[in-house]
């Protein structure tokens, strides 16, 4: 390491202090939609990664339309939009026809929407064939920006990190601030009870999970401008998703922001001094060590069981 | 029905078939007449007078069909002008298609219904070196013949199967000598993928920089297959400021890989790569912005520039579609069907072991990528070109080497 000056250790250090905030940002952007889902209502959705592909290939589709129509530059806000919207949508559709049936039997639903997951991915490749795809980014997306000549910091990677941001906000604002996010803390706590106080808990089921939904099609959209888009896409981010999660403590939104940013820091250290598969395996060791003595999480929920 | 309309029916199916038969001796079996099939199919395998069985087995589904979608494209492009031509002894090729769902135990079982069930004459087929070495015992007992199309790591030669892409040291080490030569290049920073293919390549390249080359391995990296997230390794390249990356990186990684080099200020004004794991199908995937001035060394480019070529990509689009693209194994898997009509023809018989042992020595001239020759050791004589990508996907030849022999098994190298 010392062969090297200092500027060019320093750059370095600010490189990787980004690098380190932009996987902490995809981390969580993965992560938040599963955390509603898993968190607030204890369904396993194993097709959660599809939900971000559904994101995904929208945006795909919508840049192919805005190719033929020379409007590049500017449908991409719009497009995560769209986004939400189409994987809200499908969600919903998909509690209604199969979640809502499933609720009191929790293995099944991870069996089924593990099955949900396989025909999705089918779907994917049927309709958008078998290659994979991306979108065509605007340019003010791509390239990256210099403070100084040494010191690169990728504009996509920015893009994520600020939409991570604004995501969390909404989330926190839609939980904590709004009627909506009463309710659904409320079923959370005690179904009966927010049923009898006149609370439809069925219909907050059911936005609850279209809501996650939308959330991991956001994220689907924002990893266009990162990586390609498959039909088995999704099953890459699933697991990554289930750590953070897992490791943040099931309940909490909080847990989920702490614990990808623990653990995008680790990784993106350990892979900086170590080789990068070494740097995986390193981090998940951690966890496990973690988890082996916090079972519950970084971030415990104190509901009476 | 009435009788009569139903004796008419018969009498008209037959003088059909009568016609039928009648036109099939004059035009194309007067050449399978001379080759009777008692002859020329001494091993029970799926030959009449007029057809032959083969098979073809990749992934239409699962991960790799984004891959192995080529080579079936290919293969039936193949079949098809075999058969517009006549067939093989005068039989008309007829296809057994089998998918292996991205799946190797799937692989197998599917050879082994290939093989054992349909009985036919020739597999072409495997993508993965996970899915051949799979298939490989099946093959060996039952003694069945397999094309397999792409370039992989070598160690491996069957008298069973026919590789018709490179083996590890056919697209490495002129690759390194062009480049270290090009750019003067001293340092290297090896990167693949984290599977067998990519090791061995990286054992190959580190040799042959370290002890012929005089340079310097300056990092050696594996990603995680399907790992998206570059910023770590993109900042130690940084650091080390290698003359060139040379990179085998696979699969939906690989378009990561790109696109975050180039978010990273890393493009090719910058930094060299050479890269052997880069072919016109992943350019789709990428984008030709991400990849242009880079380097990819392959025995083949959709643009090469000579006639077989020039017709080979006409055939193809017209089968395919305008916007298909060719890369480097839809090629390799091309001349499988060839290489086969011409074992079959020299050897004057469809069994295998009369087939296989025809075949070594033959020169196909008619090769898109130009001319090959089949070695002895069941792998092809072929040339390394390497290409420098545009910004519309396609490459730019700017090296060709000598034909090179293959070596699966080399010596020093491992």
């Amino acid at each position: 390491m010392f062969d090297y000056s200092m500027a060019e250790i320093g750059n370095i250090v600010v490189m990787q202090a980004f690098s380190g905030l932009s996987l902490f940002s995809v981390l969580l952007l993965m992560a938040l939609g599963l955390a509603i889902i898993f968190g607030q209502m204890g369904v396993i959705n194993m097709a959660h990664g599809e939900f971000m592909a559904i994101g995904a290939y929208t945006t795909v589709f919508l840049s192919r339309v805005a190719e033929t129509y020379g409007i590049v530059n500017y449908y991409f806000l719009f497009a995560i939009v769209a986004a939400f919207i189409v994987a809200f949508i499908i969600g919903y559709i998909v509690e209604f026809a199969l979640i809502r049936h499933l609720y009191k039997r929790p293995l099944d639903t991870l069996l089924a929407t593990w099955g949900l997951s396989l025909v999705m991915q089918q779907i994917f490749r049927s309709t958008f064939g078998a290659k994979e795809v991306s979108a065509v980014l605007p340019e003010w997306l791509m390239g990256s920006f210099q403070p100084t000549p040494d010191i690169d910091i990728p504009i996509n990677g920015v893009f994520v990190l600020v939409l991570a941001a604004v995501v969390t906000l909404g989330v926190f604002l839609f939980m904590f601030r709004s009627r909506w996010g009463l309710r659904v803390r409320a079923t959370v706590q005690n179904r009966v009870m927010a049923g009898a106080v006149g609370i439809n808990t069925k219909k907050v089921d059911r936005v609850t999970f279209a809501l996650g939904c939308g959330i991991a099609g956001v994220a689907g959209a924002a990893f266009t401008t990162i990586a390609s888009t498959g039909p088995t896409t999704g099953s890459l981010y699933i697991v990554d998703s289930f750590m953070v999660v897992v490791f943040g403590g099931a309940a909490s939104v909080l847990g989920t922001i702490a614990s990808a940013f623990g653990i995008a820091q680790a990784q993106s250290i350990l892979q900086f001094f170590m080789t990068s598969s070494m740097g995986k395996v390193a981090t998940l060791m951690v966890i496990v060590g973690i988890l082996m003595m916090r079972p519950e999480g970084l971030f415990a929920s104190k509901v009476r069981k | 029905m009435s009788k009569t309309n139903r004796r008419q029916f018969i009498t008209k199916a037959g003088a059909l078939m009568g016609a039928m038969l009648a036109a099939g001796i004059v035009s194309g079996s007067a050449y399978a007449a001379d080759f009777a099939t008692a002859k020329v199919n001494t091993t029970k395998l799926a030959v009449t007078d007029t057809t032959v069985k083969v098979g073809i087995l990749h992934s239409s589904t699962g991960t790799m069909a984004i891959s192995e979608t080529g080579s079936i494209q290919a293969e039936k492009l193949a079949i098809a002008q075999i058969n517009a031509m006549g067939g093989v002894l005068g039989r008309k090729i007829e296809v057994v298609q089998e998918d292996g769902a991205s799946d190797w135990p799937t692989f197998a079982e599917k050879s082994k219904k290939l093989l054992e069930k349909d009985k036919v004459a020739a597999v072409f087929g495997c993508w993965t070196s996970a899915s051949r070495k799979a298939v490989l015992p099946v093959f060996e007992k039952d003694n069945g013949l397999l094309f397999y199309p792409t370039f992989y790591e070598g160690l491996e030669q069957s008298k069973n199967v026919f590789y018709t892409g490179q083996e590890a040291t056919q697209q490495i080490l002129a690759g390194l000598d062009w480049i270290a030569k090009e750019k003067k290049a001293k340092t290297f920073y090896l990167i693949g993928s984290d599977y067998i293919w990519p090791r061995t390549s990286m054992k190959i390249a580190r040799k042959h920089i370290e002890q012929h080359l005089g340079g310097k391995v300056v990092g050696e990296e594996y990603i995680a297959l399907g790992d998206t997230q570059f910023g770590s390794v993109i900042n130690k390249i940084k650091l080390k400021k290698p003359d060139v990356i040379y990179a085998a990186v696979v699969g939906g990684s690989n378009v990561a890989w790109f696109k975050q080099l180039n978010a990273a200020g890393l493009n090719s004004k910058k930094q060299n790569m050479l890269t052997i794991s880069v072919t016109e199908d992943e350019v789709l995937g990428i984008g030709g912005e991400n990849l242009e001035g880079f380097y990819s060394a392959m025995k083949y480019f959709q643009s090469l520039k000579n006639a077989n070529n020039e017709k080979f990509v006409a055939e193809f689009k017209k089968m395919w579609g305008p916007k298909a693209v060719i890369g480097d194994v839809t090629q390799a898997a091309y001349l499988g069907p060839w290489l086969w009509k011409a074992a079959v023809e020299r050897a004057g018989s469809f069994d295998v072991d009369k087939a296989v042992a025809a075949l070594p020595g033959y020169e196909f001239k008619e090769a898109p990528e130009g001319y090959v020759k089949v070695d002895s050791n069941h792998h092809l004589e072929s040339k390394l070109r390497v290409g420098k990508w545009l910004a519309n996907g396609q490459a730019e030849v700017v090296y060709e080497s000598d034909l090179i022999k293959p070596d699966p098994f080399p010596k020093g190298y491992q």
